[in-house]
């Protein structure tokens, strides 16, 4: 977490071989990336609202990571530490984004016209379709290093903007701080409910200060469409619905977004966008669409075949559990979701999810006859 | 944790009201304390090392704390925190410490030979006797809010400190990083072995930073003087044995921690004291003596008694599980030790436990016996 020590005045008079952390335990993004020679250049700078290098970098530090698991290590204070930081963020963001450049430029499309098909998955094994993002509000800190006042700000700003919102997207507020017990047991049956981080690495980064203060959940009549309002992000937009029809669940998130953009640029705080990064999100892995879209999907077939990695790999797809990331899946039922974030834009990503698992379903139909799927294997996409 | 949040520059922009943290839920000395005109004349300021009000407060606003419970909620960054804060700090202490006043000046005494009796507790009652308290070096900043280059830098003060004792306390330094498997099964075998603090109370406060560099342990040969480095405070210090010779183990206590303020002295550096607060830790609870003396002792009788709770009370006593603070009694076994820490000198405090515990065991034979107390209850001290 971005702590006092961070902004600790003495610490310039230790030199630069006093203040490195160590790193020689370390398996994450940031630890593969930081020299002696970088935390020497950056140790000194700050962003405009005060945000270190030290505090980019403290949740990394803290937590050395996994030998299997690749986690990021670093985090954005606000939209300028992507441009002071970029000596580190960028051969970060470079090597978890595959390779993308300093000098690439990432495409946004929330068209949701533009996707093809995606109407028709197969509700016999698409149990579920969903897809998320998150939004960043111009002109405010981010959850690591907001103050109070802050957070608060953004909270107001986005009960203003959501509850705006009429016809299919009408709905309704609910602060973690005066939520009645009725409430929150509806919200957990429902599987809406967050509540505060237990993750290190999450607490690491100091989004889950003064909790619960200025946090929310708000979501539509209709429980398709839900906001979680100051959690790791600003916000964390969600468009969800039971079956297949993943162009419904789409068409709603590209609605409902571009709905809620509108009002908070008539307030002069739009998103946090350029043509580099895309979307600007607390964590560089979630930089670009910061979209996951993605099934519940029956594969108990397809799961258990020798290539179902490599079909996953060159579809672009990864899989998860139904718990989410970091779960073990139940039943032969997986999430499936994109892989990537950035470079590609957000119709292009969902459209490898609704091809992808297209394909997929048509394999454990075959597998469940007995048949073979060696003619169905794609190429790299 | 002093978090980056707390040197938020764009925080100034917001009034007190939209700042002041919700405290509506929350039950420790701090919330009880800080007002929101208190908020409004401290939250501007900071100390020469950069800590602010915030940063004092965040443990206090993560952490409501327990209806039966009442935890400080704040924490100092640097000897001038209870300087530029006082207008916080000075009320919580007087709270905390039974009404100390901001005038009053606290007694150190240090000399064993004050000390009357104590080195004939009966052993078949009490079990081990064991001193501790805490130092911190002055010219660093304290736990919370050091850089990774100071607490190295103590680290290293200390384990020369450290190095050059002899005799009876000759002993050795086990950096956690480095520890071997062999070394840190024997160090757990010991009882001797810290880890990381789990405590969101402690976490949030920001000592758990960098983990676990610049951290370890070090004991005498003998196994009954240990000093833990860079935990919850820059030196922790603690002598013990087993059975009821507390004059040894005072003495032993009194002896180490006065050469090895010698050895400072000497490298030029001082343990941080006022003789106003007495010794400044990190903790406003561990002001003055930062002592706490104790013994394992069984009570199985005298536990039970309608009055146990009033007689540890007059004798400025109290009691935990030998698991420590928010532990139960196992077998009828208590943890037994003084209640204060300020305003009374470590010869007082060890007296108070000496003298009570000494009752305590003679009340215990009394009612083994089938016999009353009654004429053994004592005065409040």
């Amino acid at each position: 977490m971005p702590f006092g020590n961070t902004h600790n005045n003495f610490k310039l008079n230790y030199s630069v071989e006093d203040e490195f952390p160590d790193l020689t335990k370390h398996n994450n993004h940031m630890a593969k990336v930081l020299t002696k020679e970088m935390y020497a250049k950056l140790r000194d700078k700050q962003t405009p609202t005060g945000f270190t290098v030290d505090d980019v970098i403290q949740t990394g530090v803290d937590n050395p990571g996994h030998p299997f698991i690749m986690t990021v290590g670093c985090v954005a204070g606000d939209e300028e530490s992507y441009e002071v930081f970029k000596d580190l963020l960028d051969p970060v963001i470079s090597d978890r984004h595959g390779g993308y450049k300093a000098t690439d430029k990432h495409k946004t499309d929330l068209n949701f016209e533009n996707l093809k098909g995606g109407d028709d998955l197969d509700p016999n094994y698409v149990l579920s379709s969903r897809v998320r993002t998150g939004r960043s509000i111009k002109g405010y800190a981010l959850p690591p290093h907001n103050s109070r006042g802050e957070r608060r700000a953004v909270e107001k700003l986005s009960v203003e903007a959501l509850n705006s919102l009429d016809g299919e997207f009408k709905g309704k507020y609910y602060p973690l701080m005066s939520m009645t017990d009725a409430e929150q047991e509806q919200l957990i049956a429902d599987h809406f409910l967050f509540d505060k981080p237990v993750s290190p690495l999450l607490l690491g980064a100091g989004m889950a200060r003064d909790w619960p203060d200025a946090r929310g959940i708000w979501h539509n009549e209709n429980k398709t469409f839900l906001v979680w309002v100051n959690e790791e992000d600003h916000l964390r937009v969600i468009s969800m619905q039971k079956g297949g029809n993943m162009k419904e669940v789409f068409k709603r998130f590209c609605v409902g977004l571009q709905r809620i953009e509108e009002i908070f640029k008539k307030h002069n705080h739009g998103f946090m966008w350029n043509e580099h990064l895309g979307f600007i999100l607390t964590c560089p892995s979630n930089l670009g669409t910061g979209l996951r879209g993605g099934v519940h999907v029956k594969l108990t077939k397809l799961s258990t075949h020798a290539k179902f990695e490599e079909i996953l790999n060159r579809l672009r797809l990864q899989k998860r559990g139904t718990g989410g990331v970091d779960t073990a899946s139940v039943g032969g039922v997986f999430d499936i979701s994109n892989a990537d974030r950035i470079g590609s834009s957000e119709v292009d990503q969902v459209q490898c999810v609704v091809d992808g698992v297209k394909l997929m379903v048509e394999m454990e139909k075959k597998l469940e006859k007995g048949e073979s799927i060696d003619s169905m294997i794609p190429a790299q996409k | 944790m002093p978090f980056g949040n707390t040197h938020n520059q764009l925080k100034m922009n917001y009034i007190a009201e939209q700042e002041y943290p919700d405290l509506s839920q929350h039950n420790n000395h701090m919330a009880k304390v800080l007002t929101l005109e208190m908020y409004a004349n401290l939250r501007d300021k900071q100390t020469p090392s950069g800590f602010t009000v915030d940063d004092v407060i965040q443990t206090g606003v993560d952490n409501p704390g327990h209806p039966f419970i009442m935890t400080v909620g704040c924490v100092a960054g640097d000897e001038e925190t209870y300087e530029v804060f006082k207008d916080l700090l000075d009320p919580i202490i007087e709270d905390r410490h039974g009404g100390y006043k901001p005038t009053d000046k606290h007694k150190t005494d240090l000399n064993p030979d004050n000390l009357q009796g104590g080195d004939d507790l009966d052993p078949n009652y009490v079990l081990s006797s064991r001193v501790r308290t805490g130092r911190s070096i002055r010219g660093f900043c304290l736990p919370p809010h050091c850089s990774r280059g100071e607490r190295r830098a103590i680290e290293g003060l200390s384990v020369e400190a450290l190095g050059a004792l002899d005799g009876d306390l000759k002993g050795k330094y086990y950096a956690l990083k480095d520890m071997t498997e062999e070394e840190q099964q024997q160090l757990i075998d010991d009882h001797f072995l810290f880890d990381k603090p789990v405590s969101p109370l402690l976490l949030a406060s920001g000592m758990a930073r960098d983990w676990p560099d610049g951290r370890g342990i070090w004991h005498n040969d003998n196994k009954t003087f240990l000093v833990w480095v860079n935990e919850e405070d820059h030196l922790r210090v603690i002598s013990m044995q087993k059975g009821g010779n507390m004059k040894e183990v005072f003495t032993r206590f009194c002896t180490g921690l006065t050469k090895i303020e010698e050895l400072f002295k000497e490298k030029g550096h001082e343990f941080m004291w006022n003789e106003h607060l007495g010794y400044v830790l990190t903790c406003p609870s561990n002001l003055g003596t930062g002592l706490r003396g104790g013994v394992h002792v069984k009570l199985p009788n005298l536990s039970k008694h309608e009055k146990f709770g009033e007689i540890l009370k007059r004798l400025r006593l109290q009691k935990r599980g030998t698991g420590g603070v928010d532990t139960a009694a196992v077998g009828g076994i208590f943890d037994i030790s003084n209640a204060d820490r300020l305003g009374f000198s470590e010869v007082e405090l060890v007296q108070m436990v000496v003298d009570g515990v000494k009752l305590l065991v003679e009340m215990e034979k009394r009612l083994e016996a089938g016999q009353s107390i009654n004429d053994l209850m004592p005065e409040q001290k």
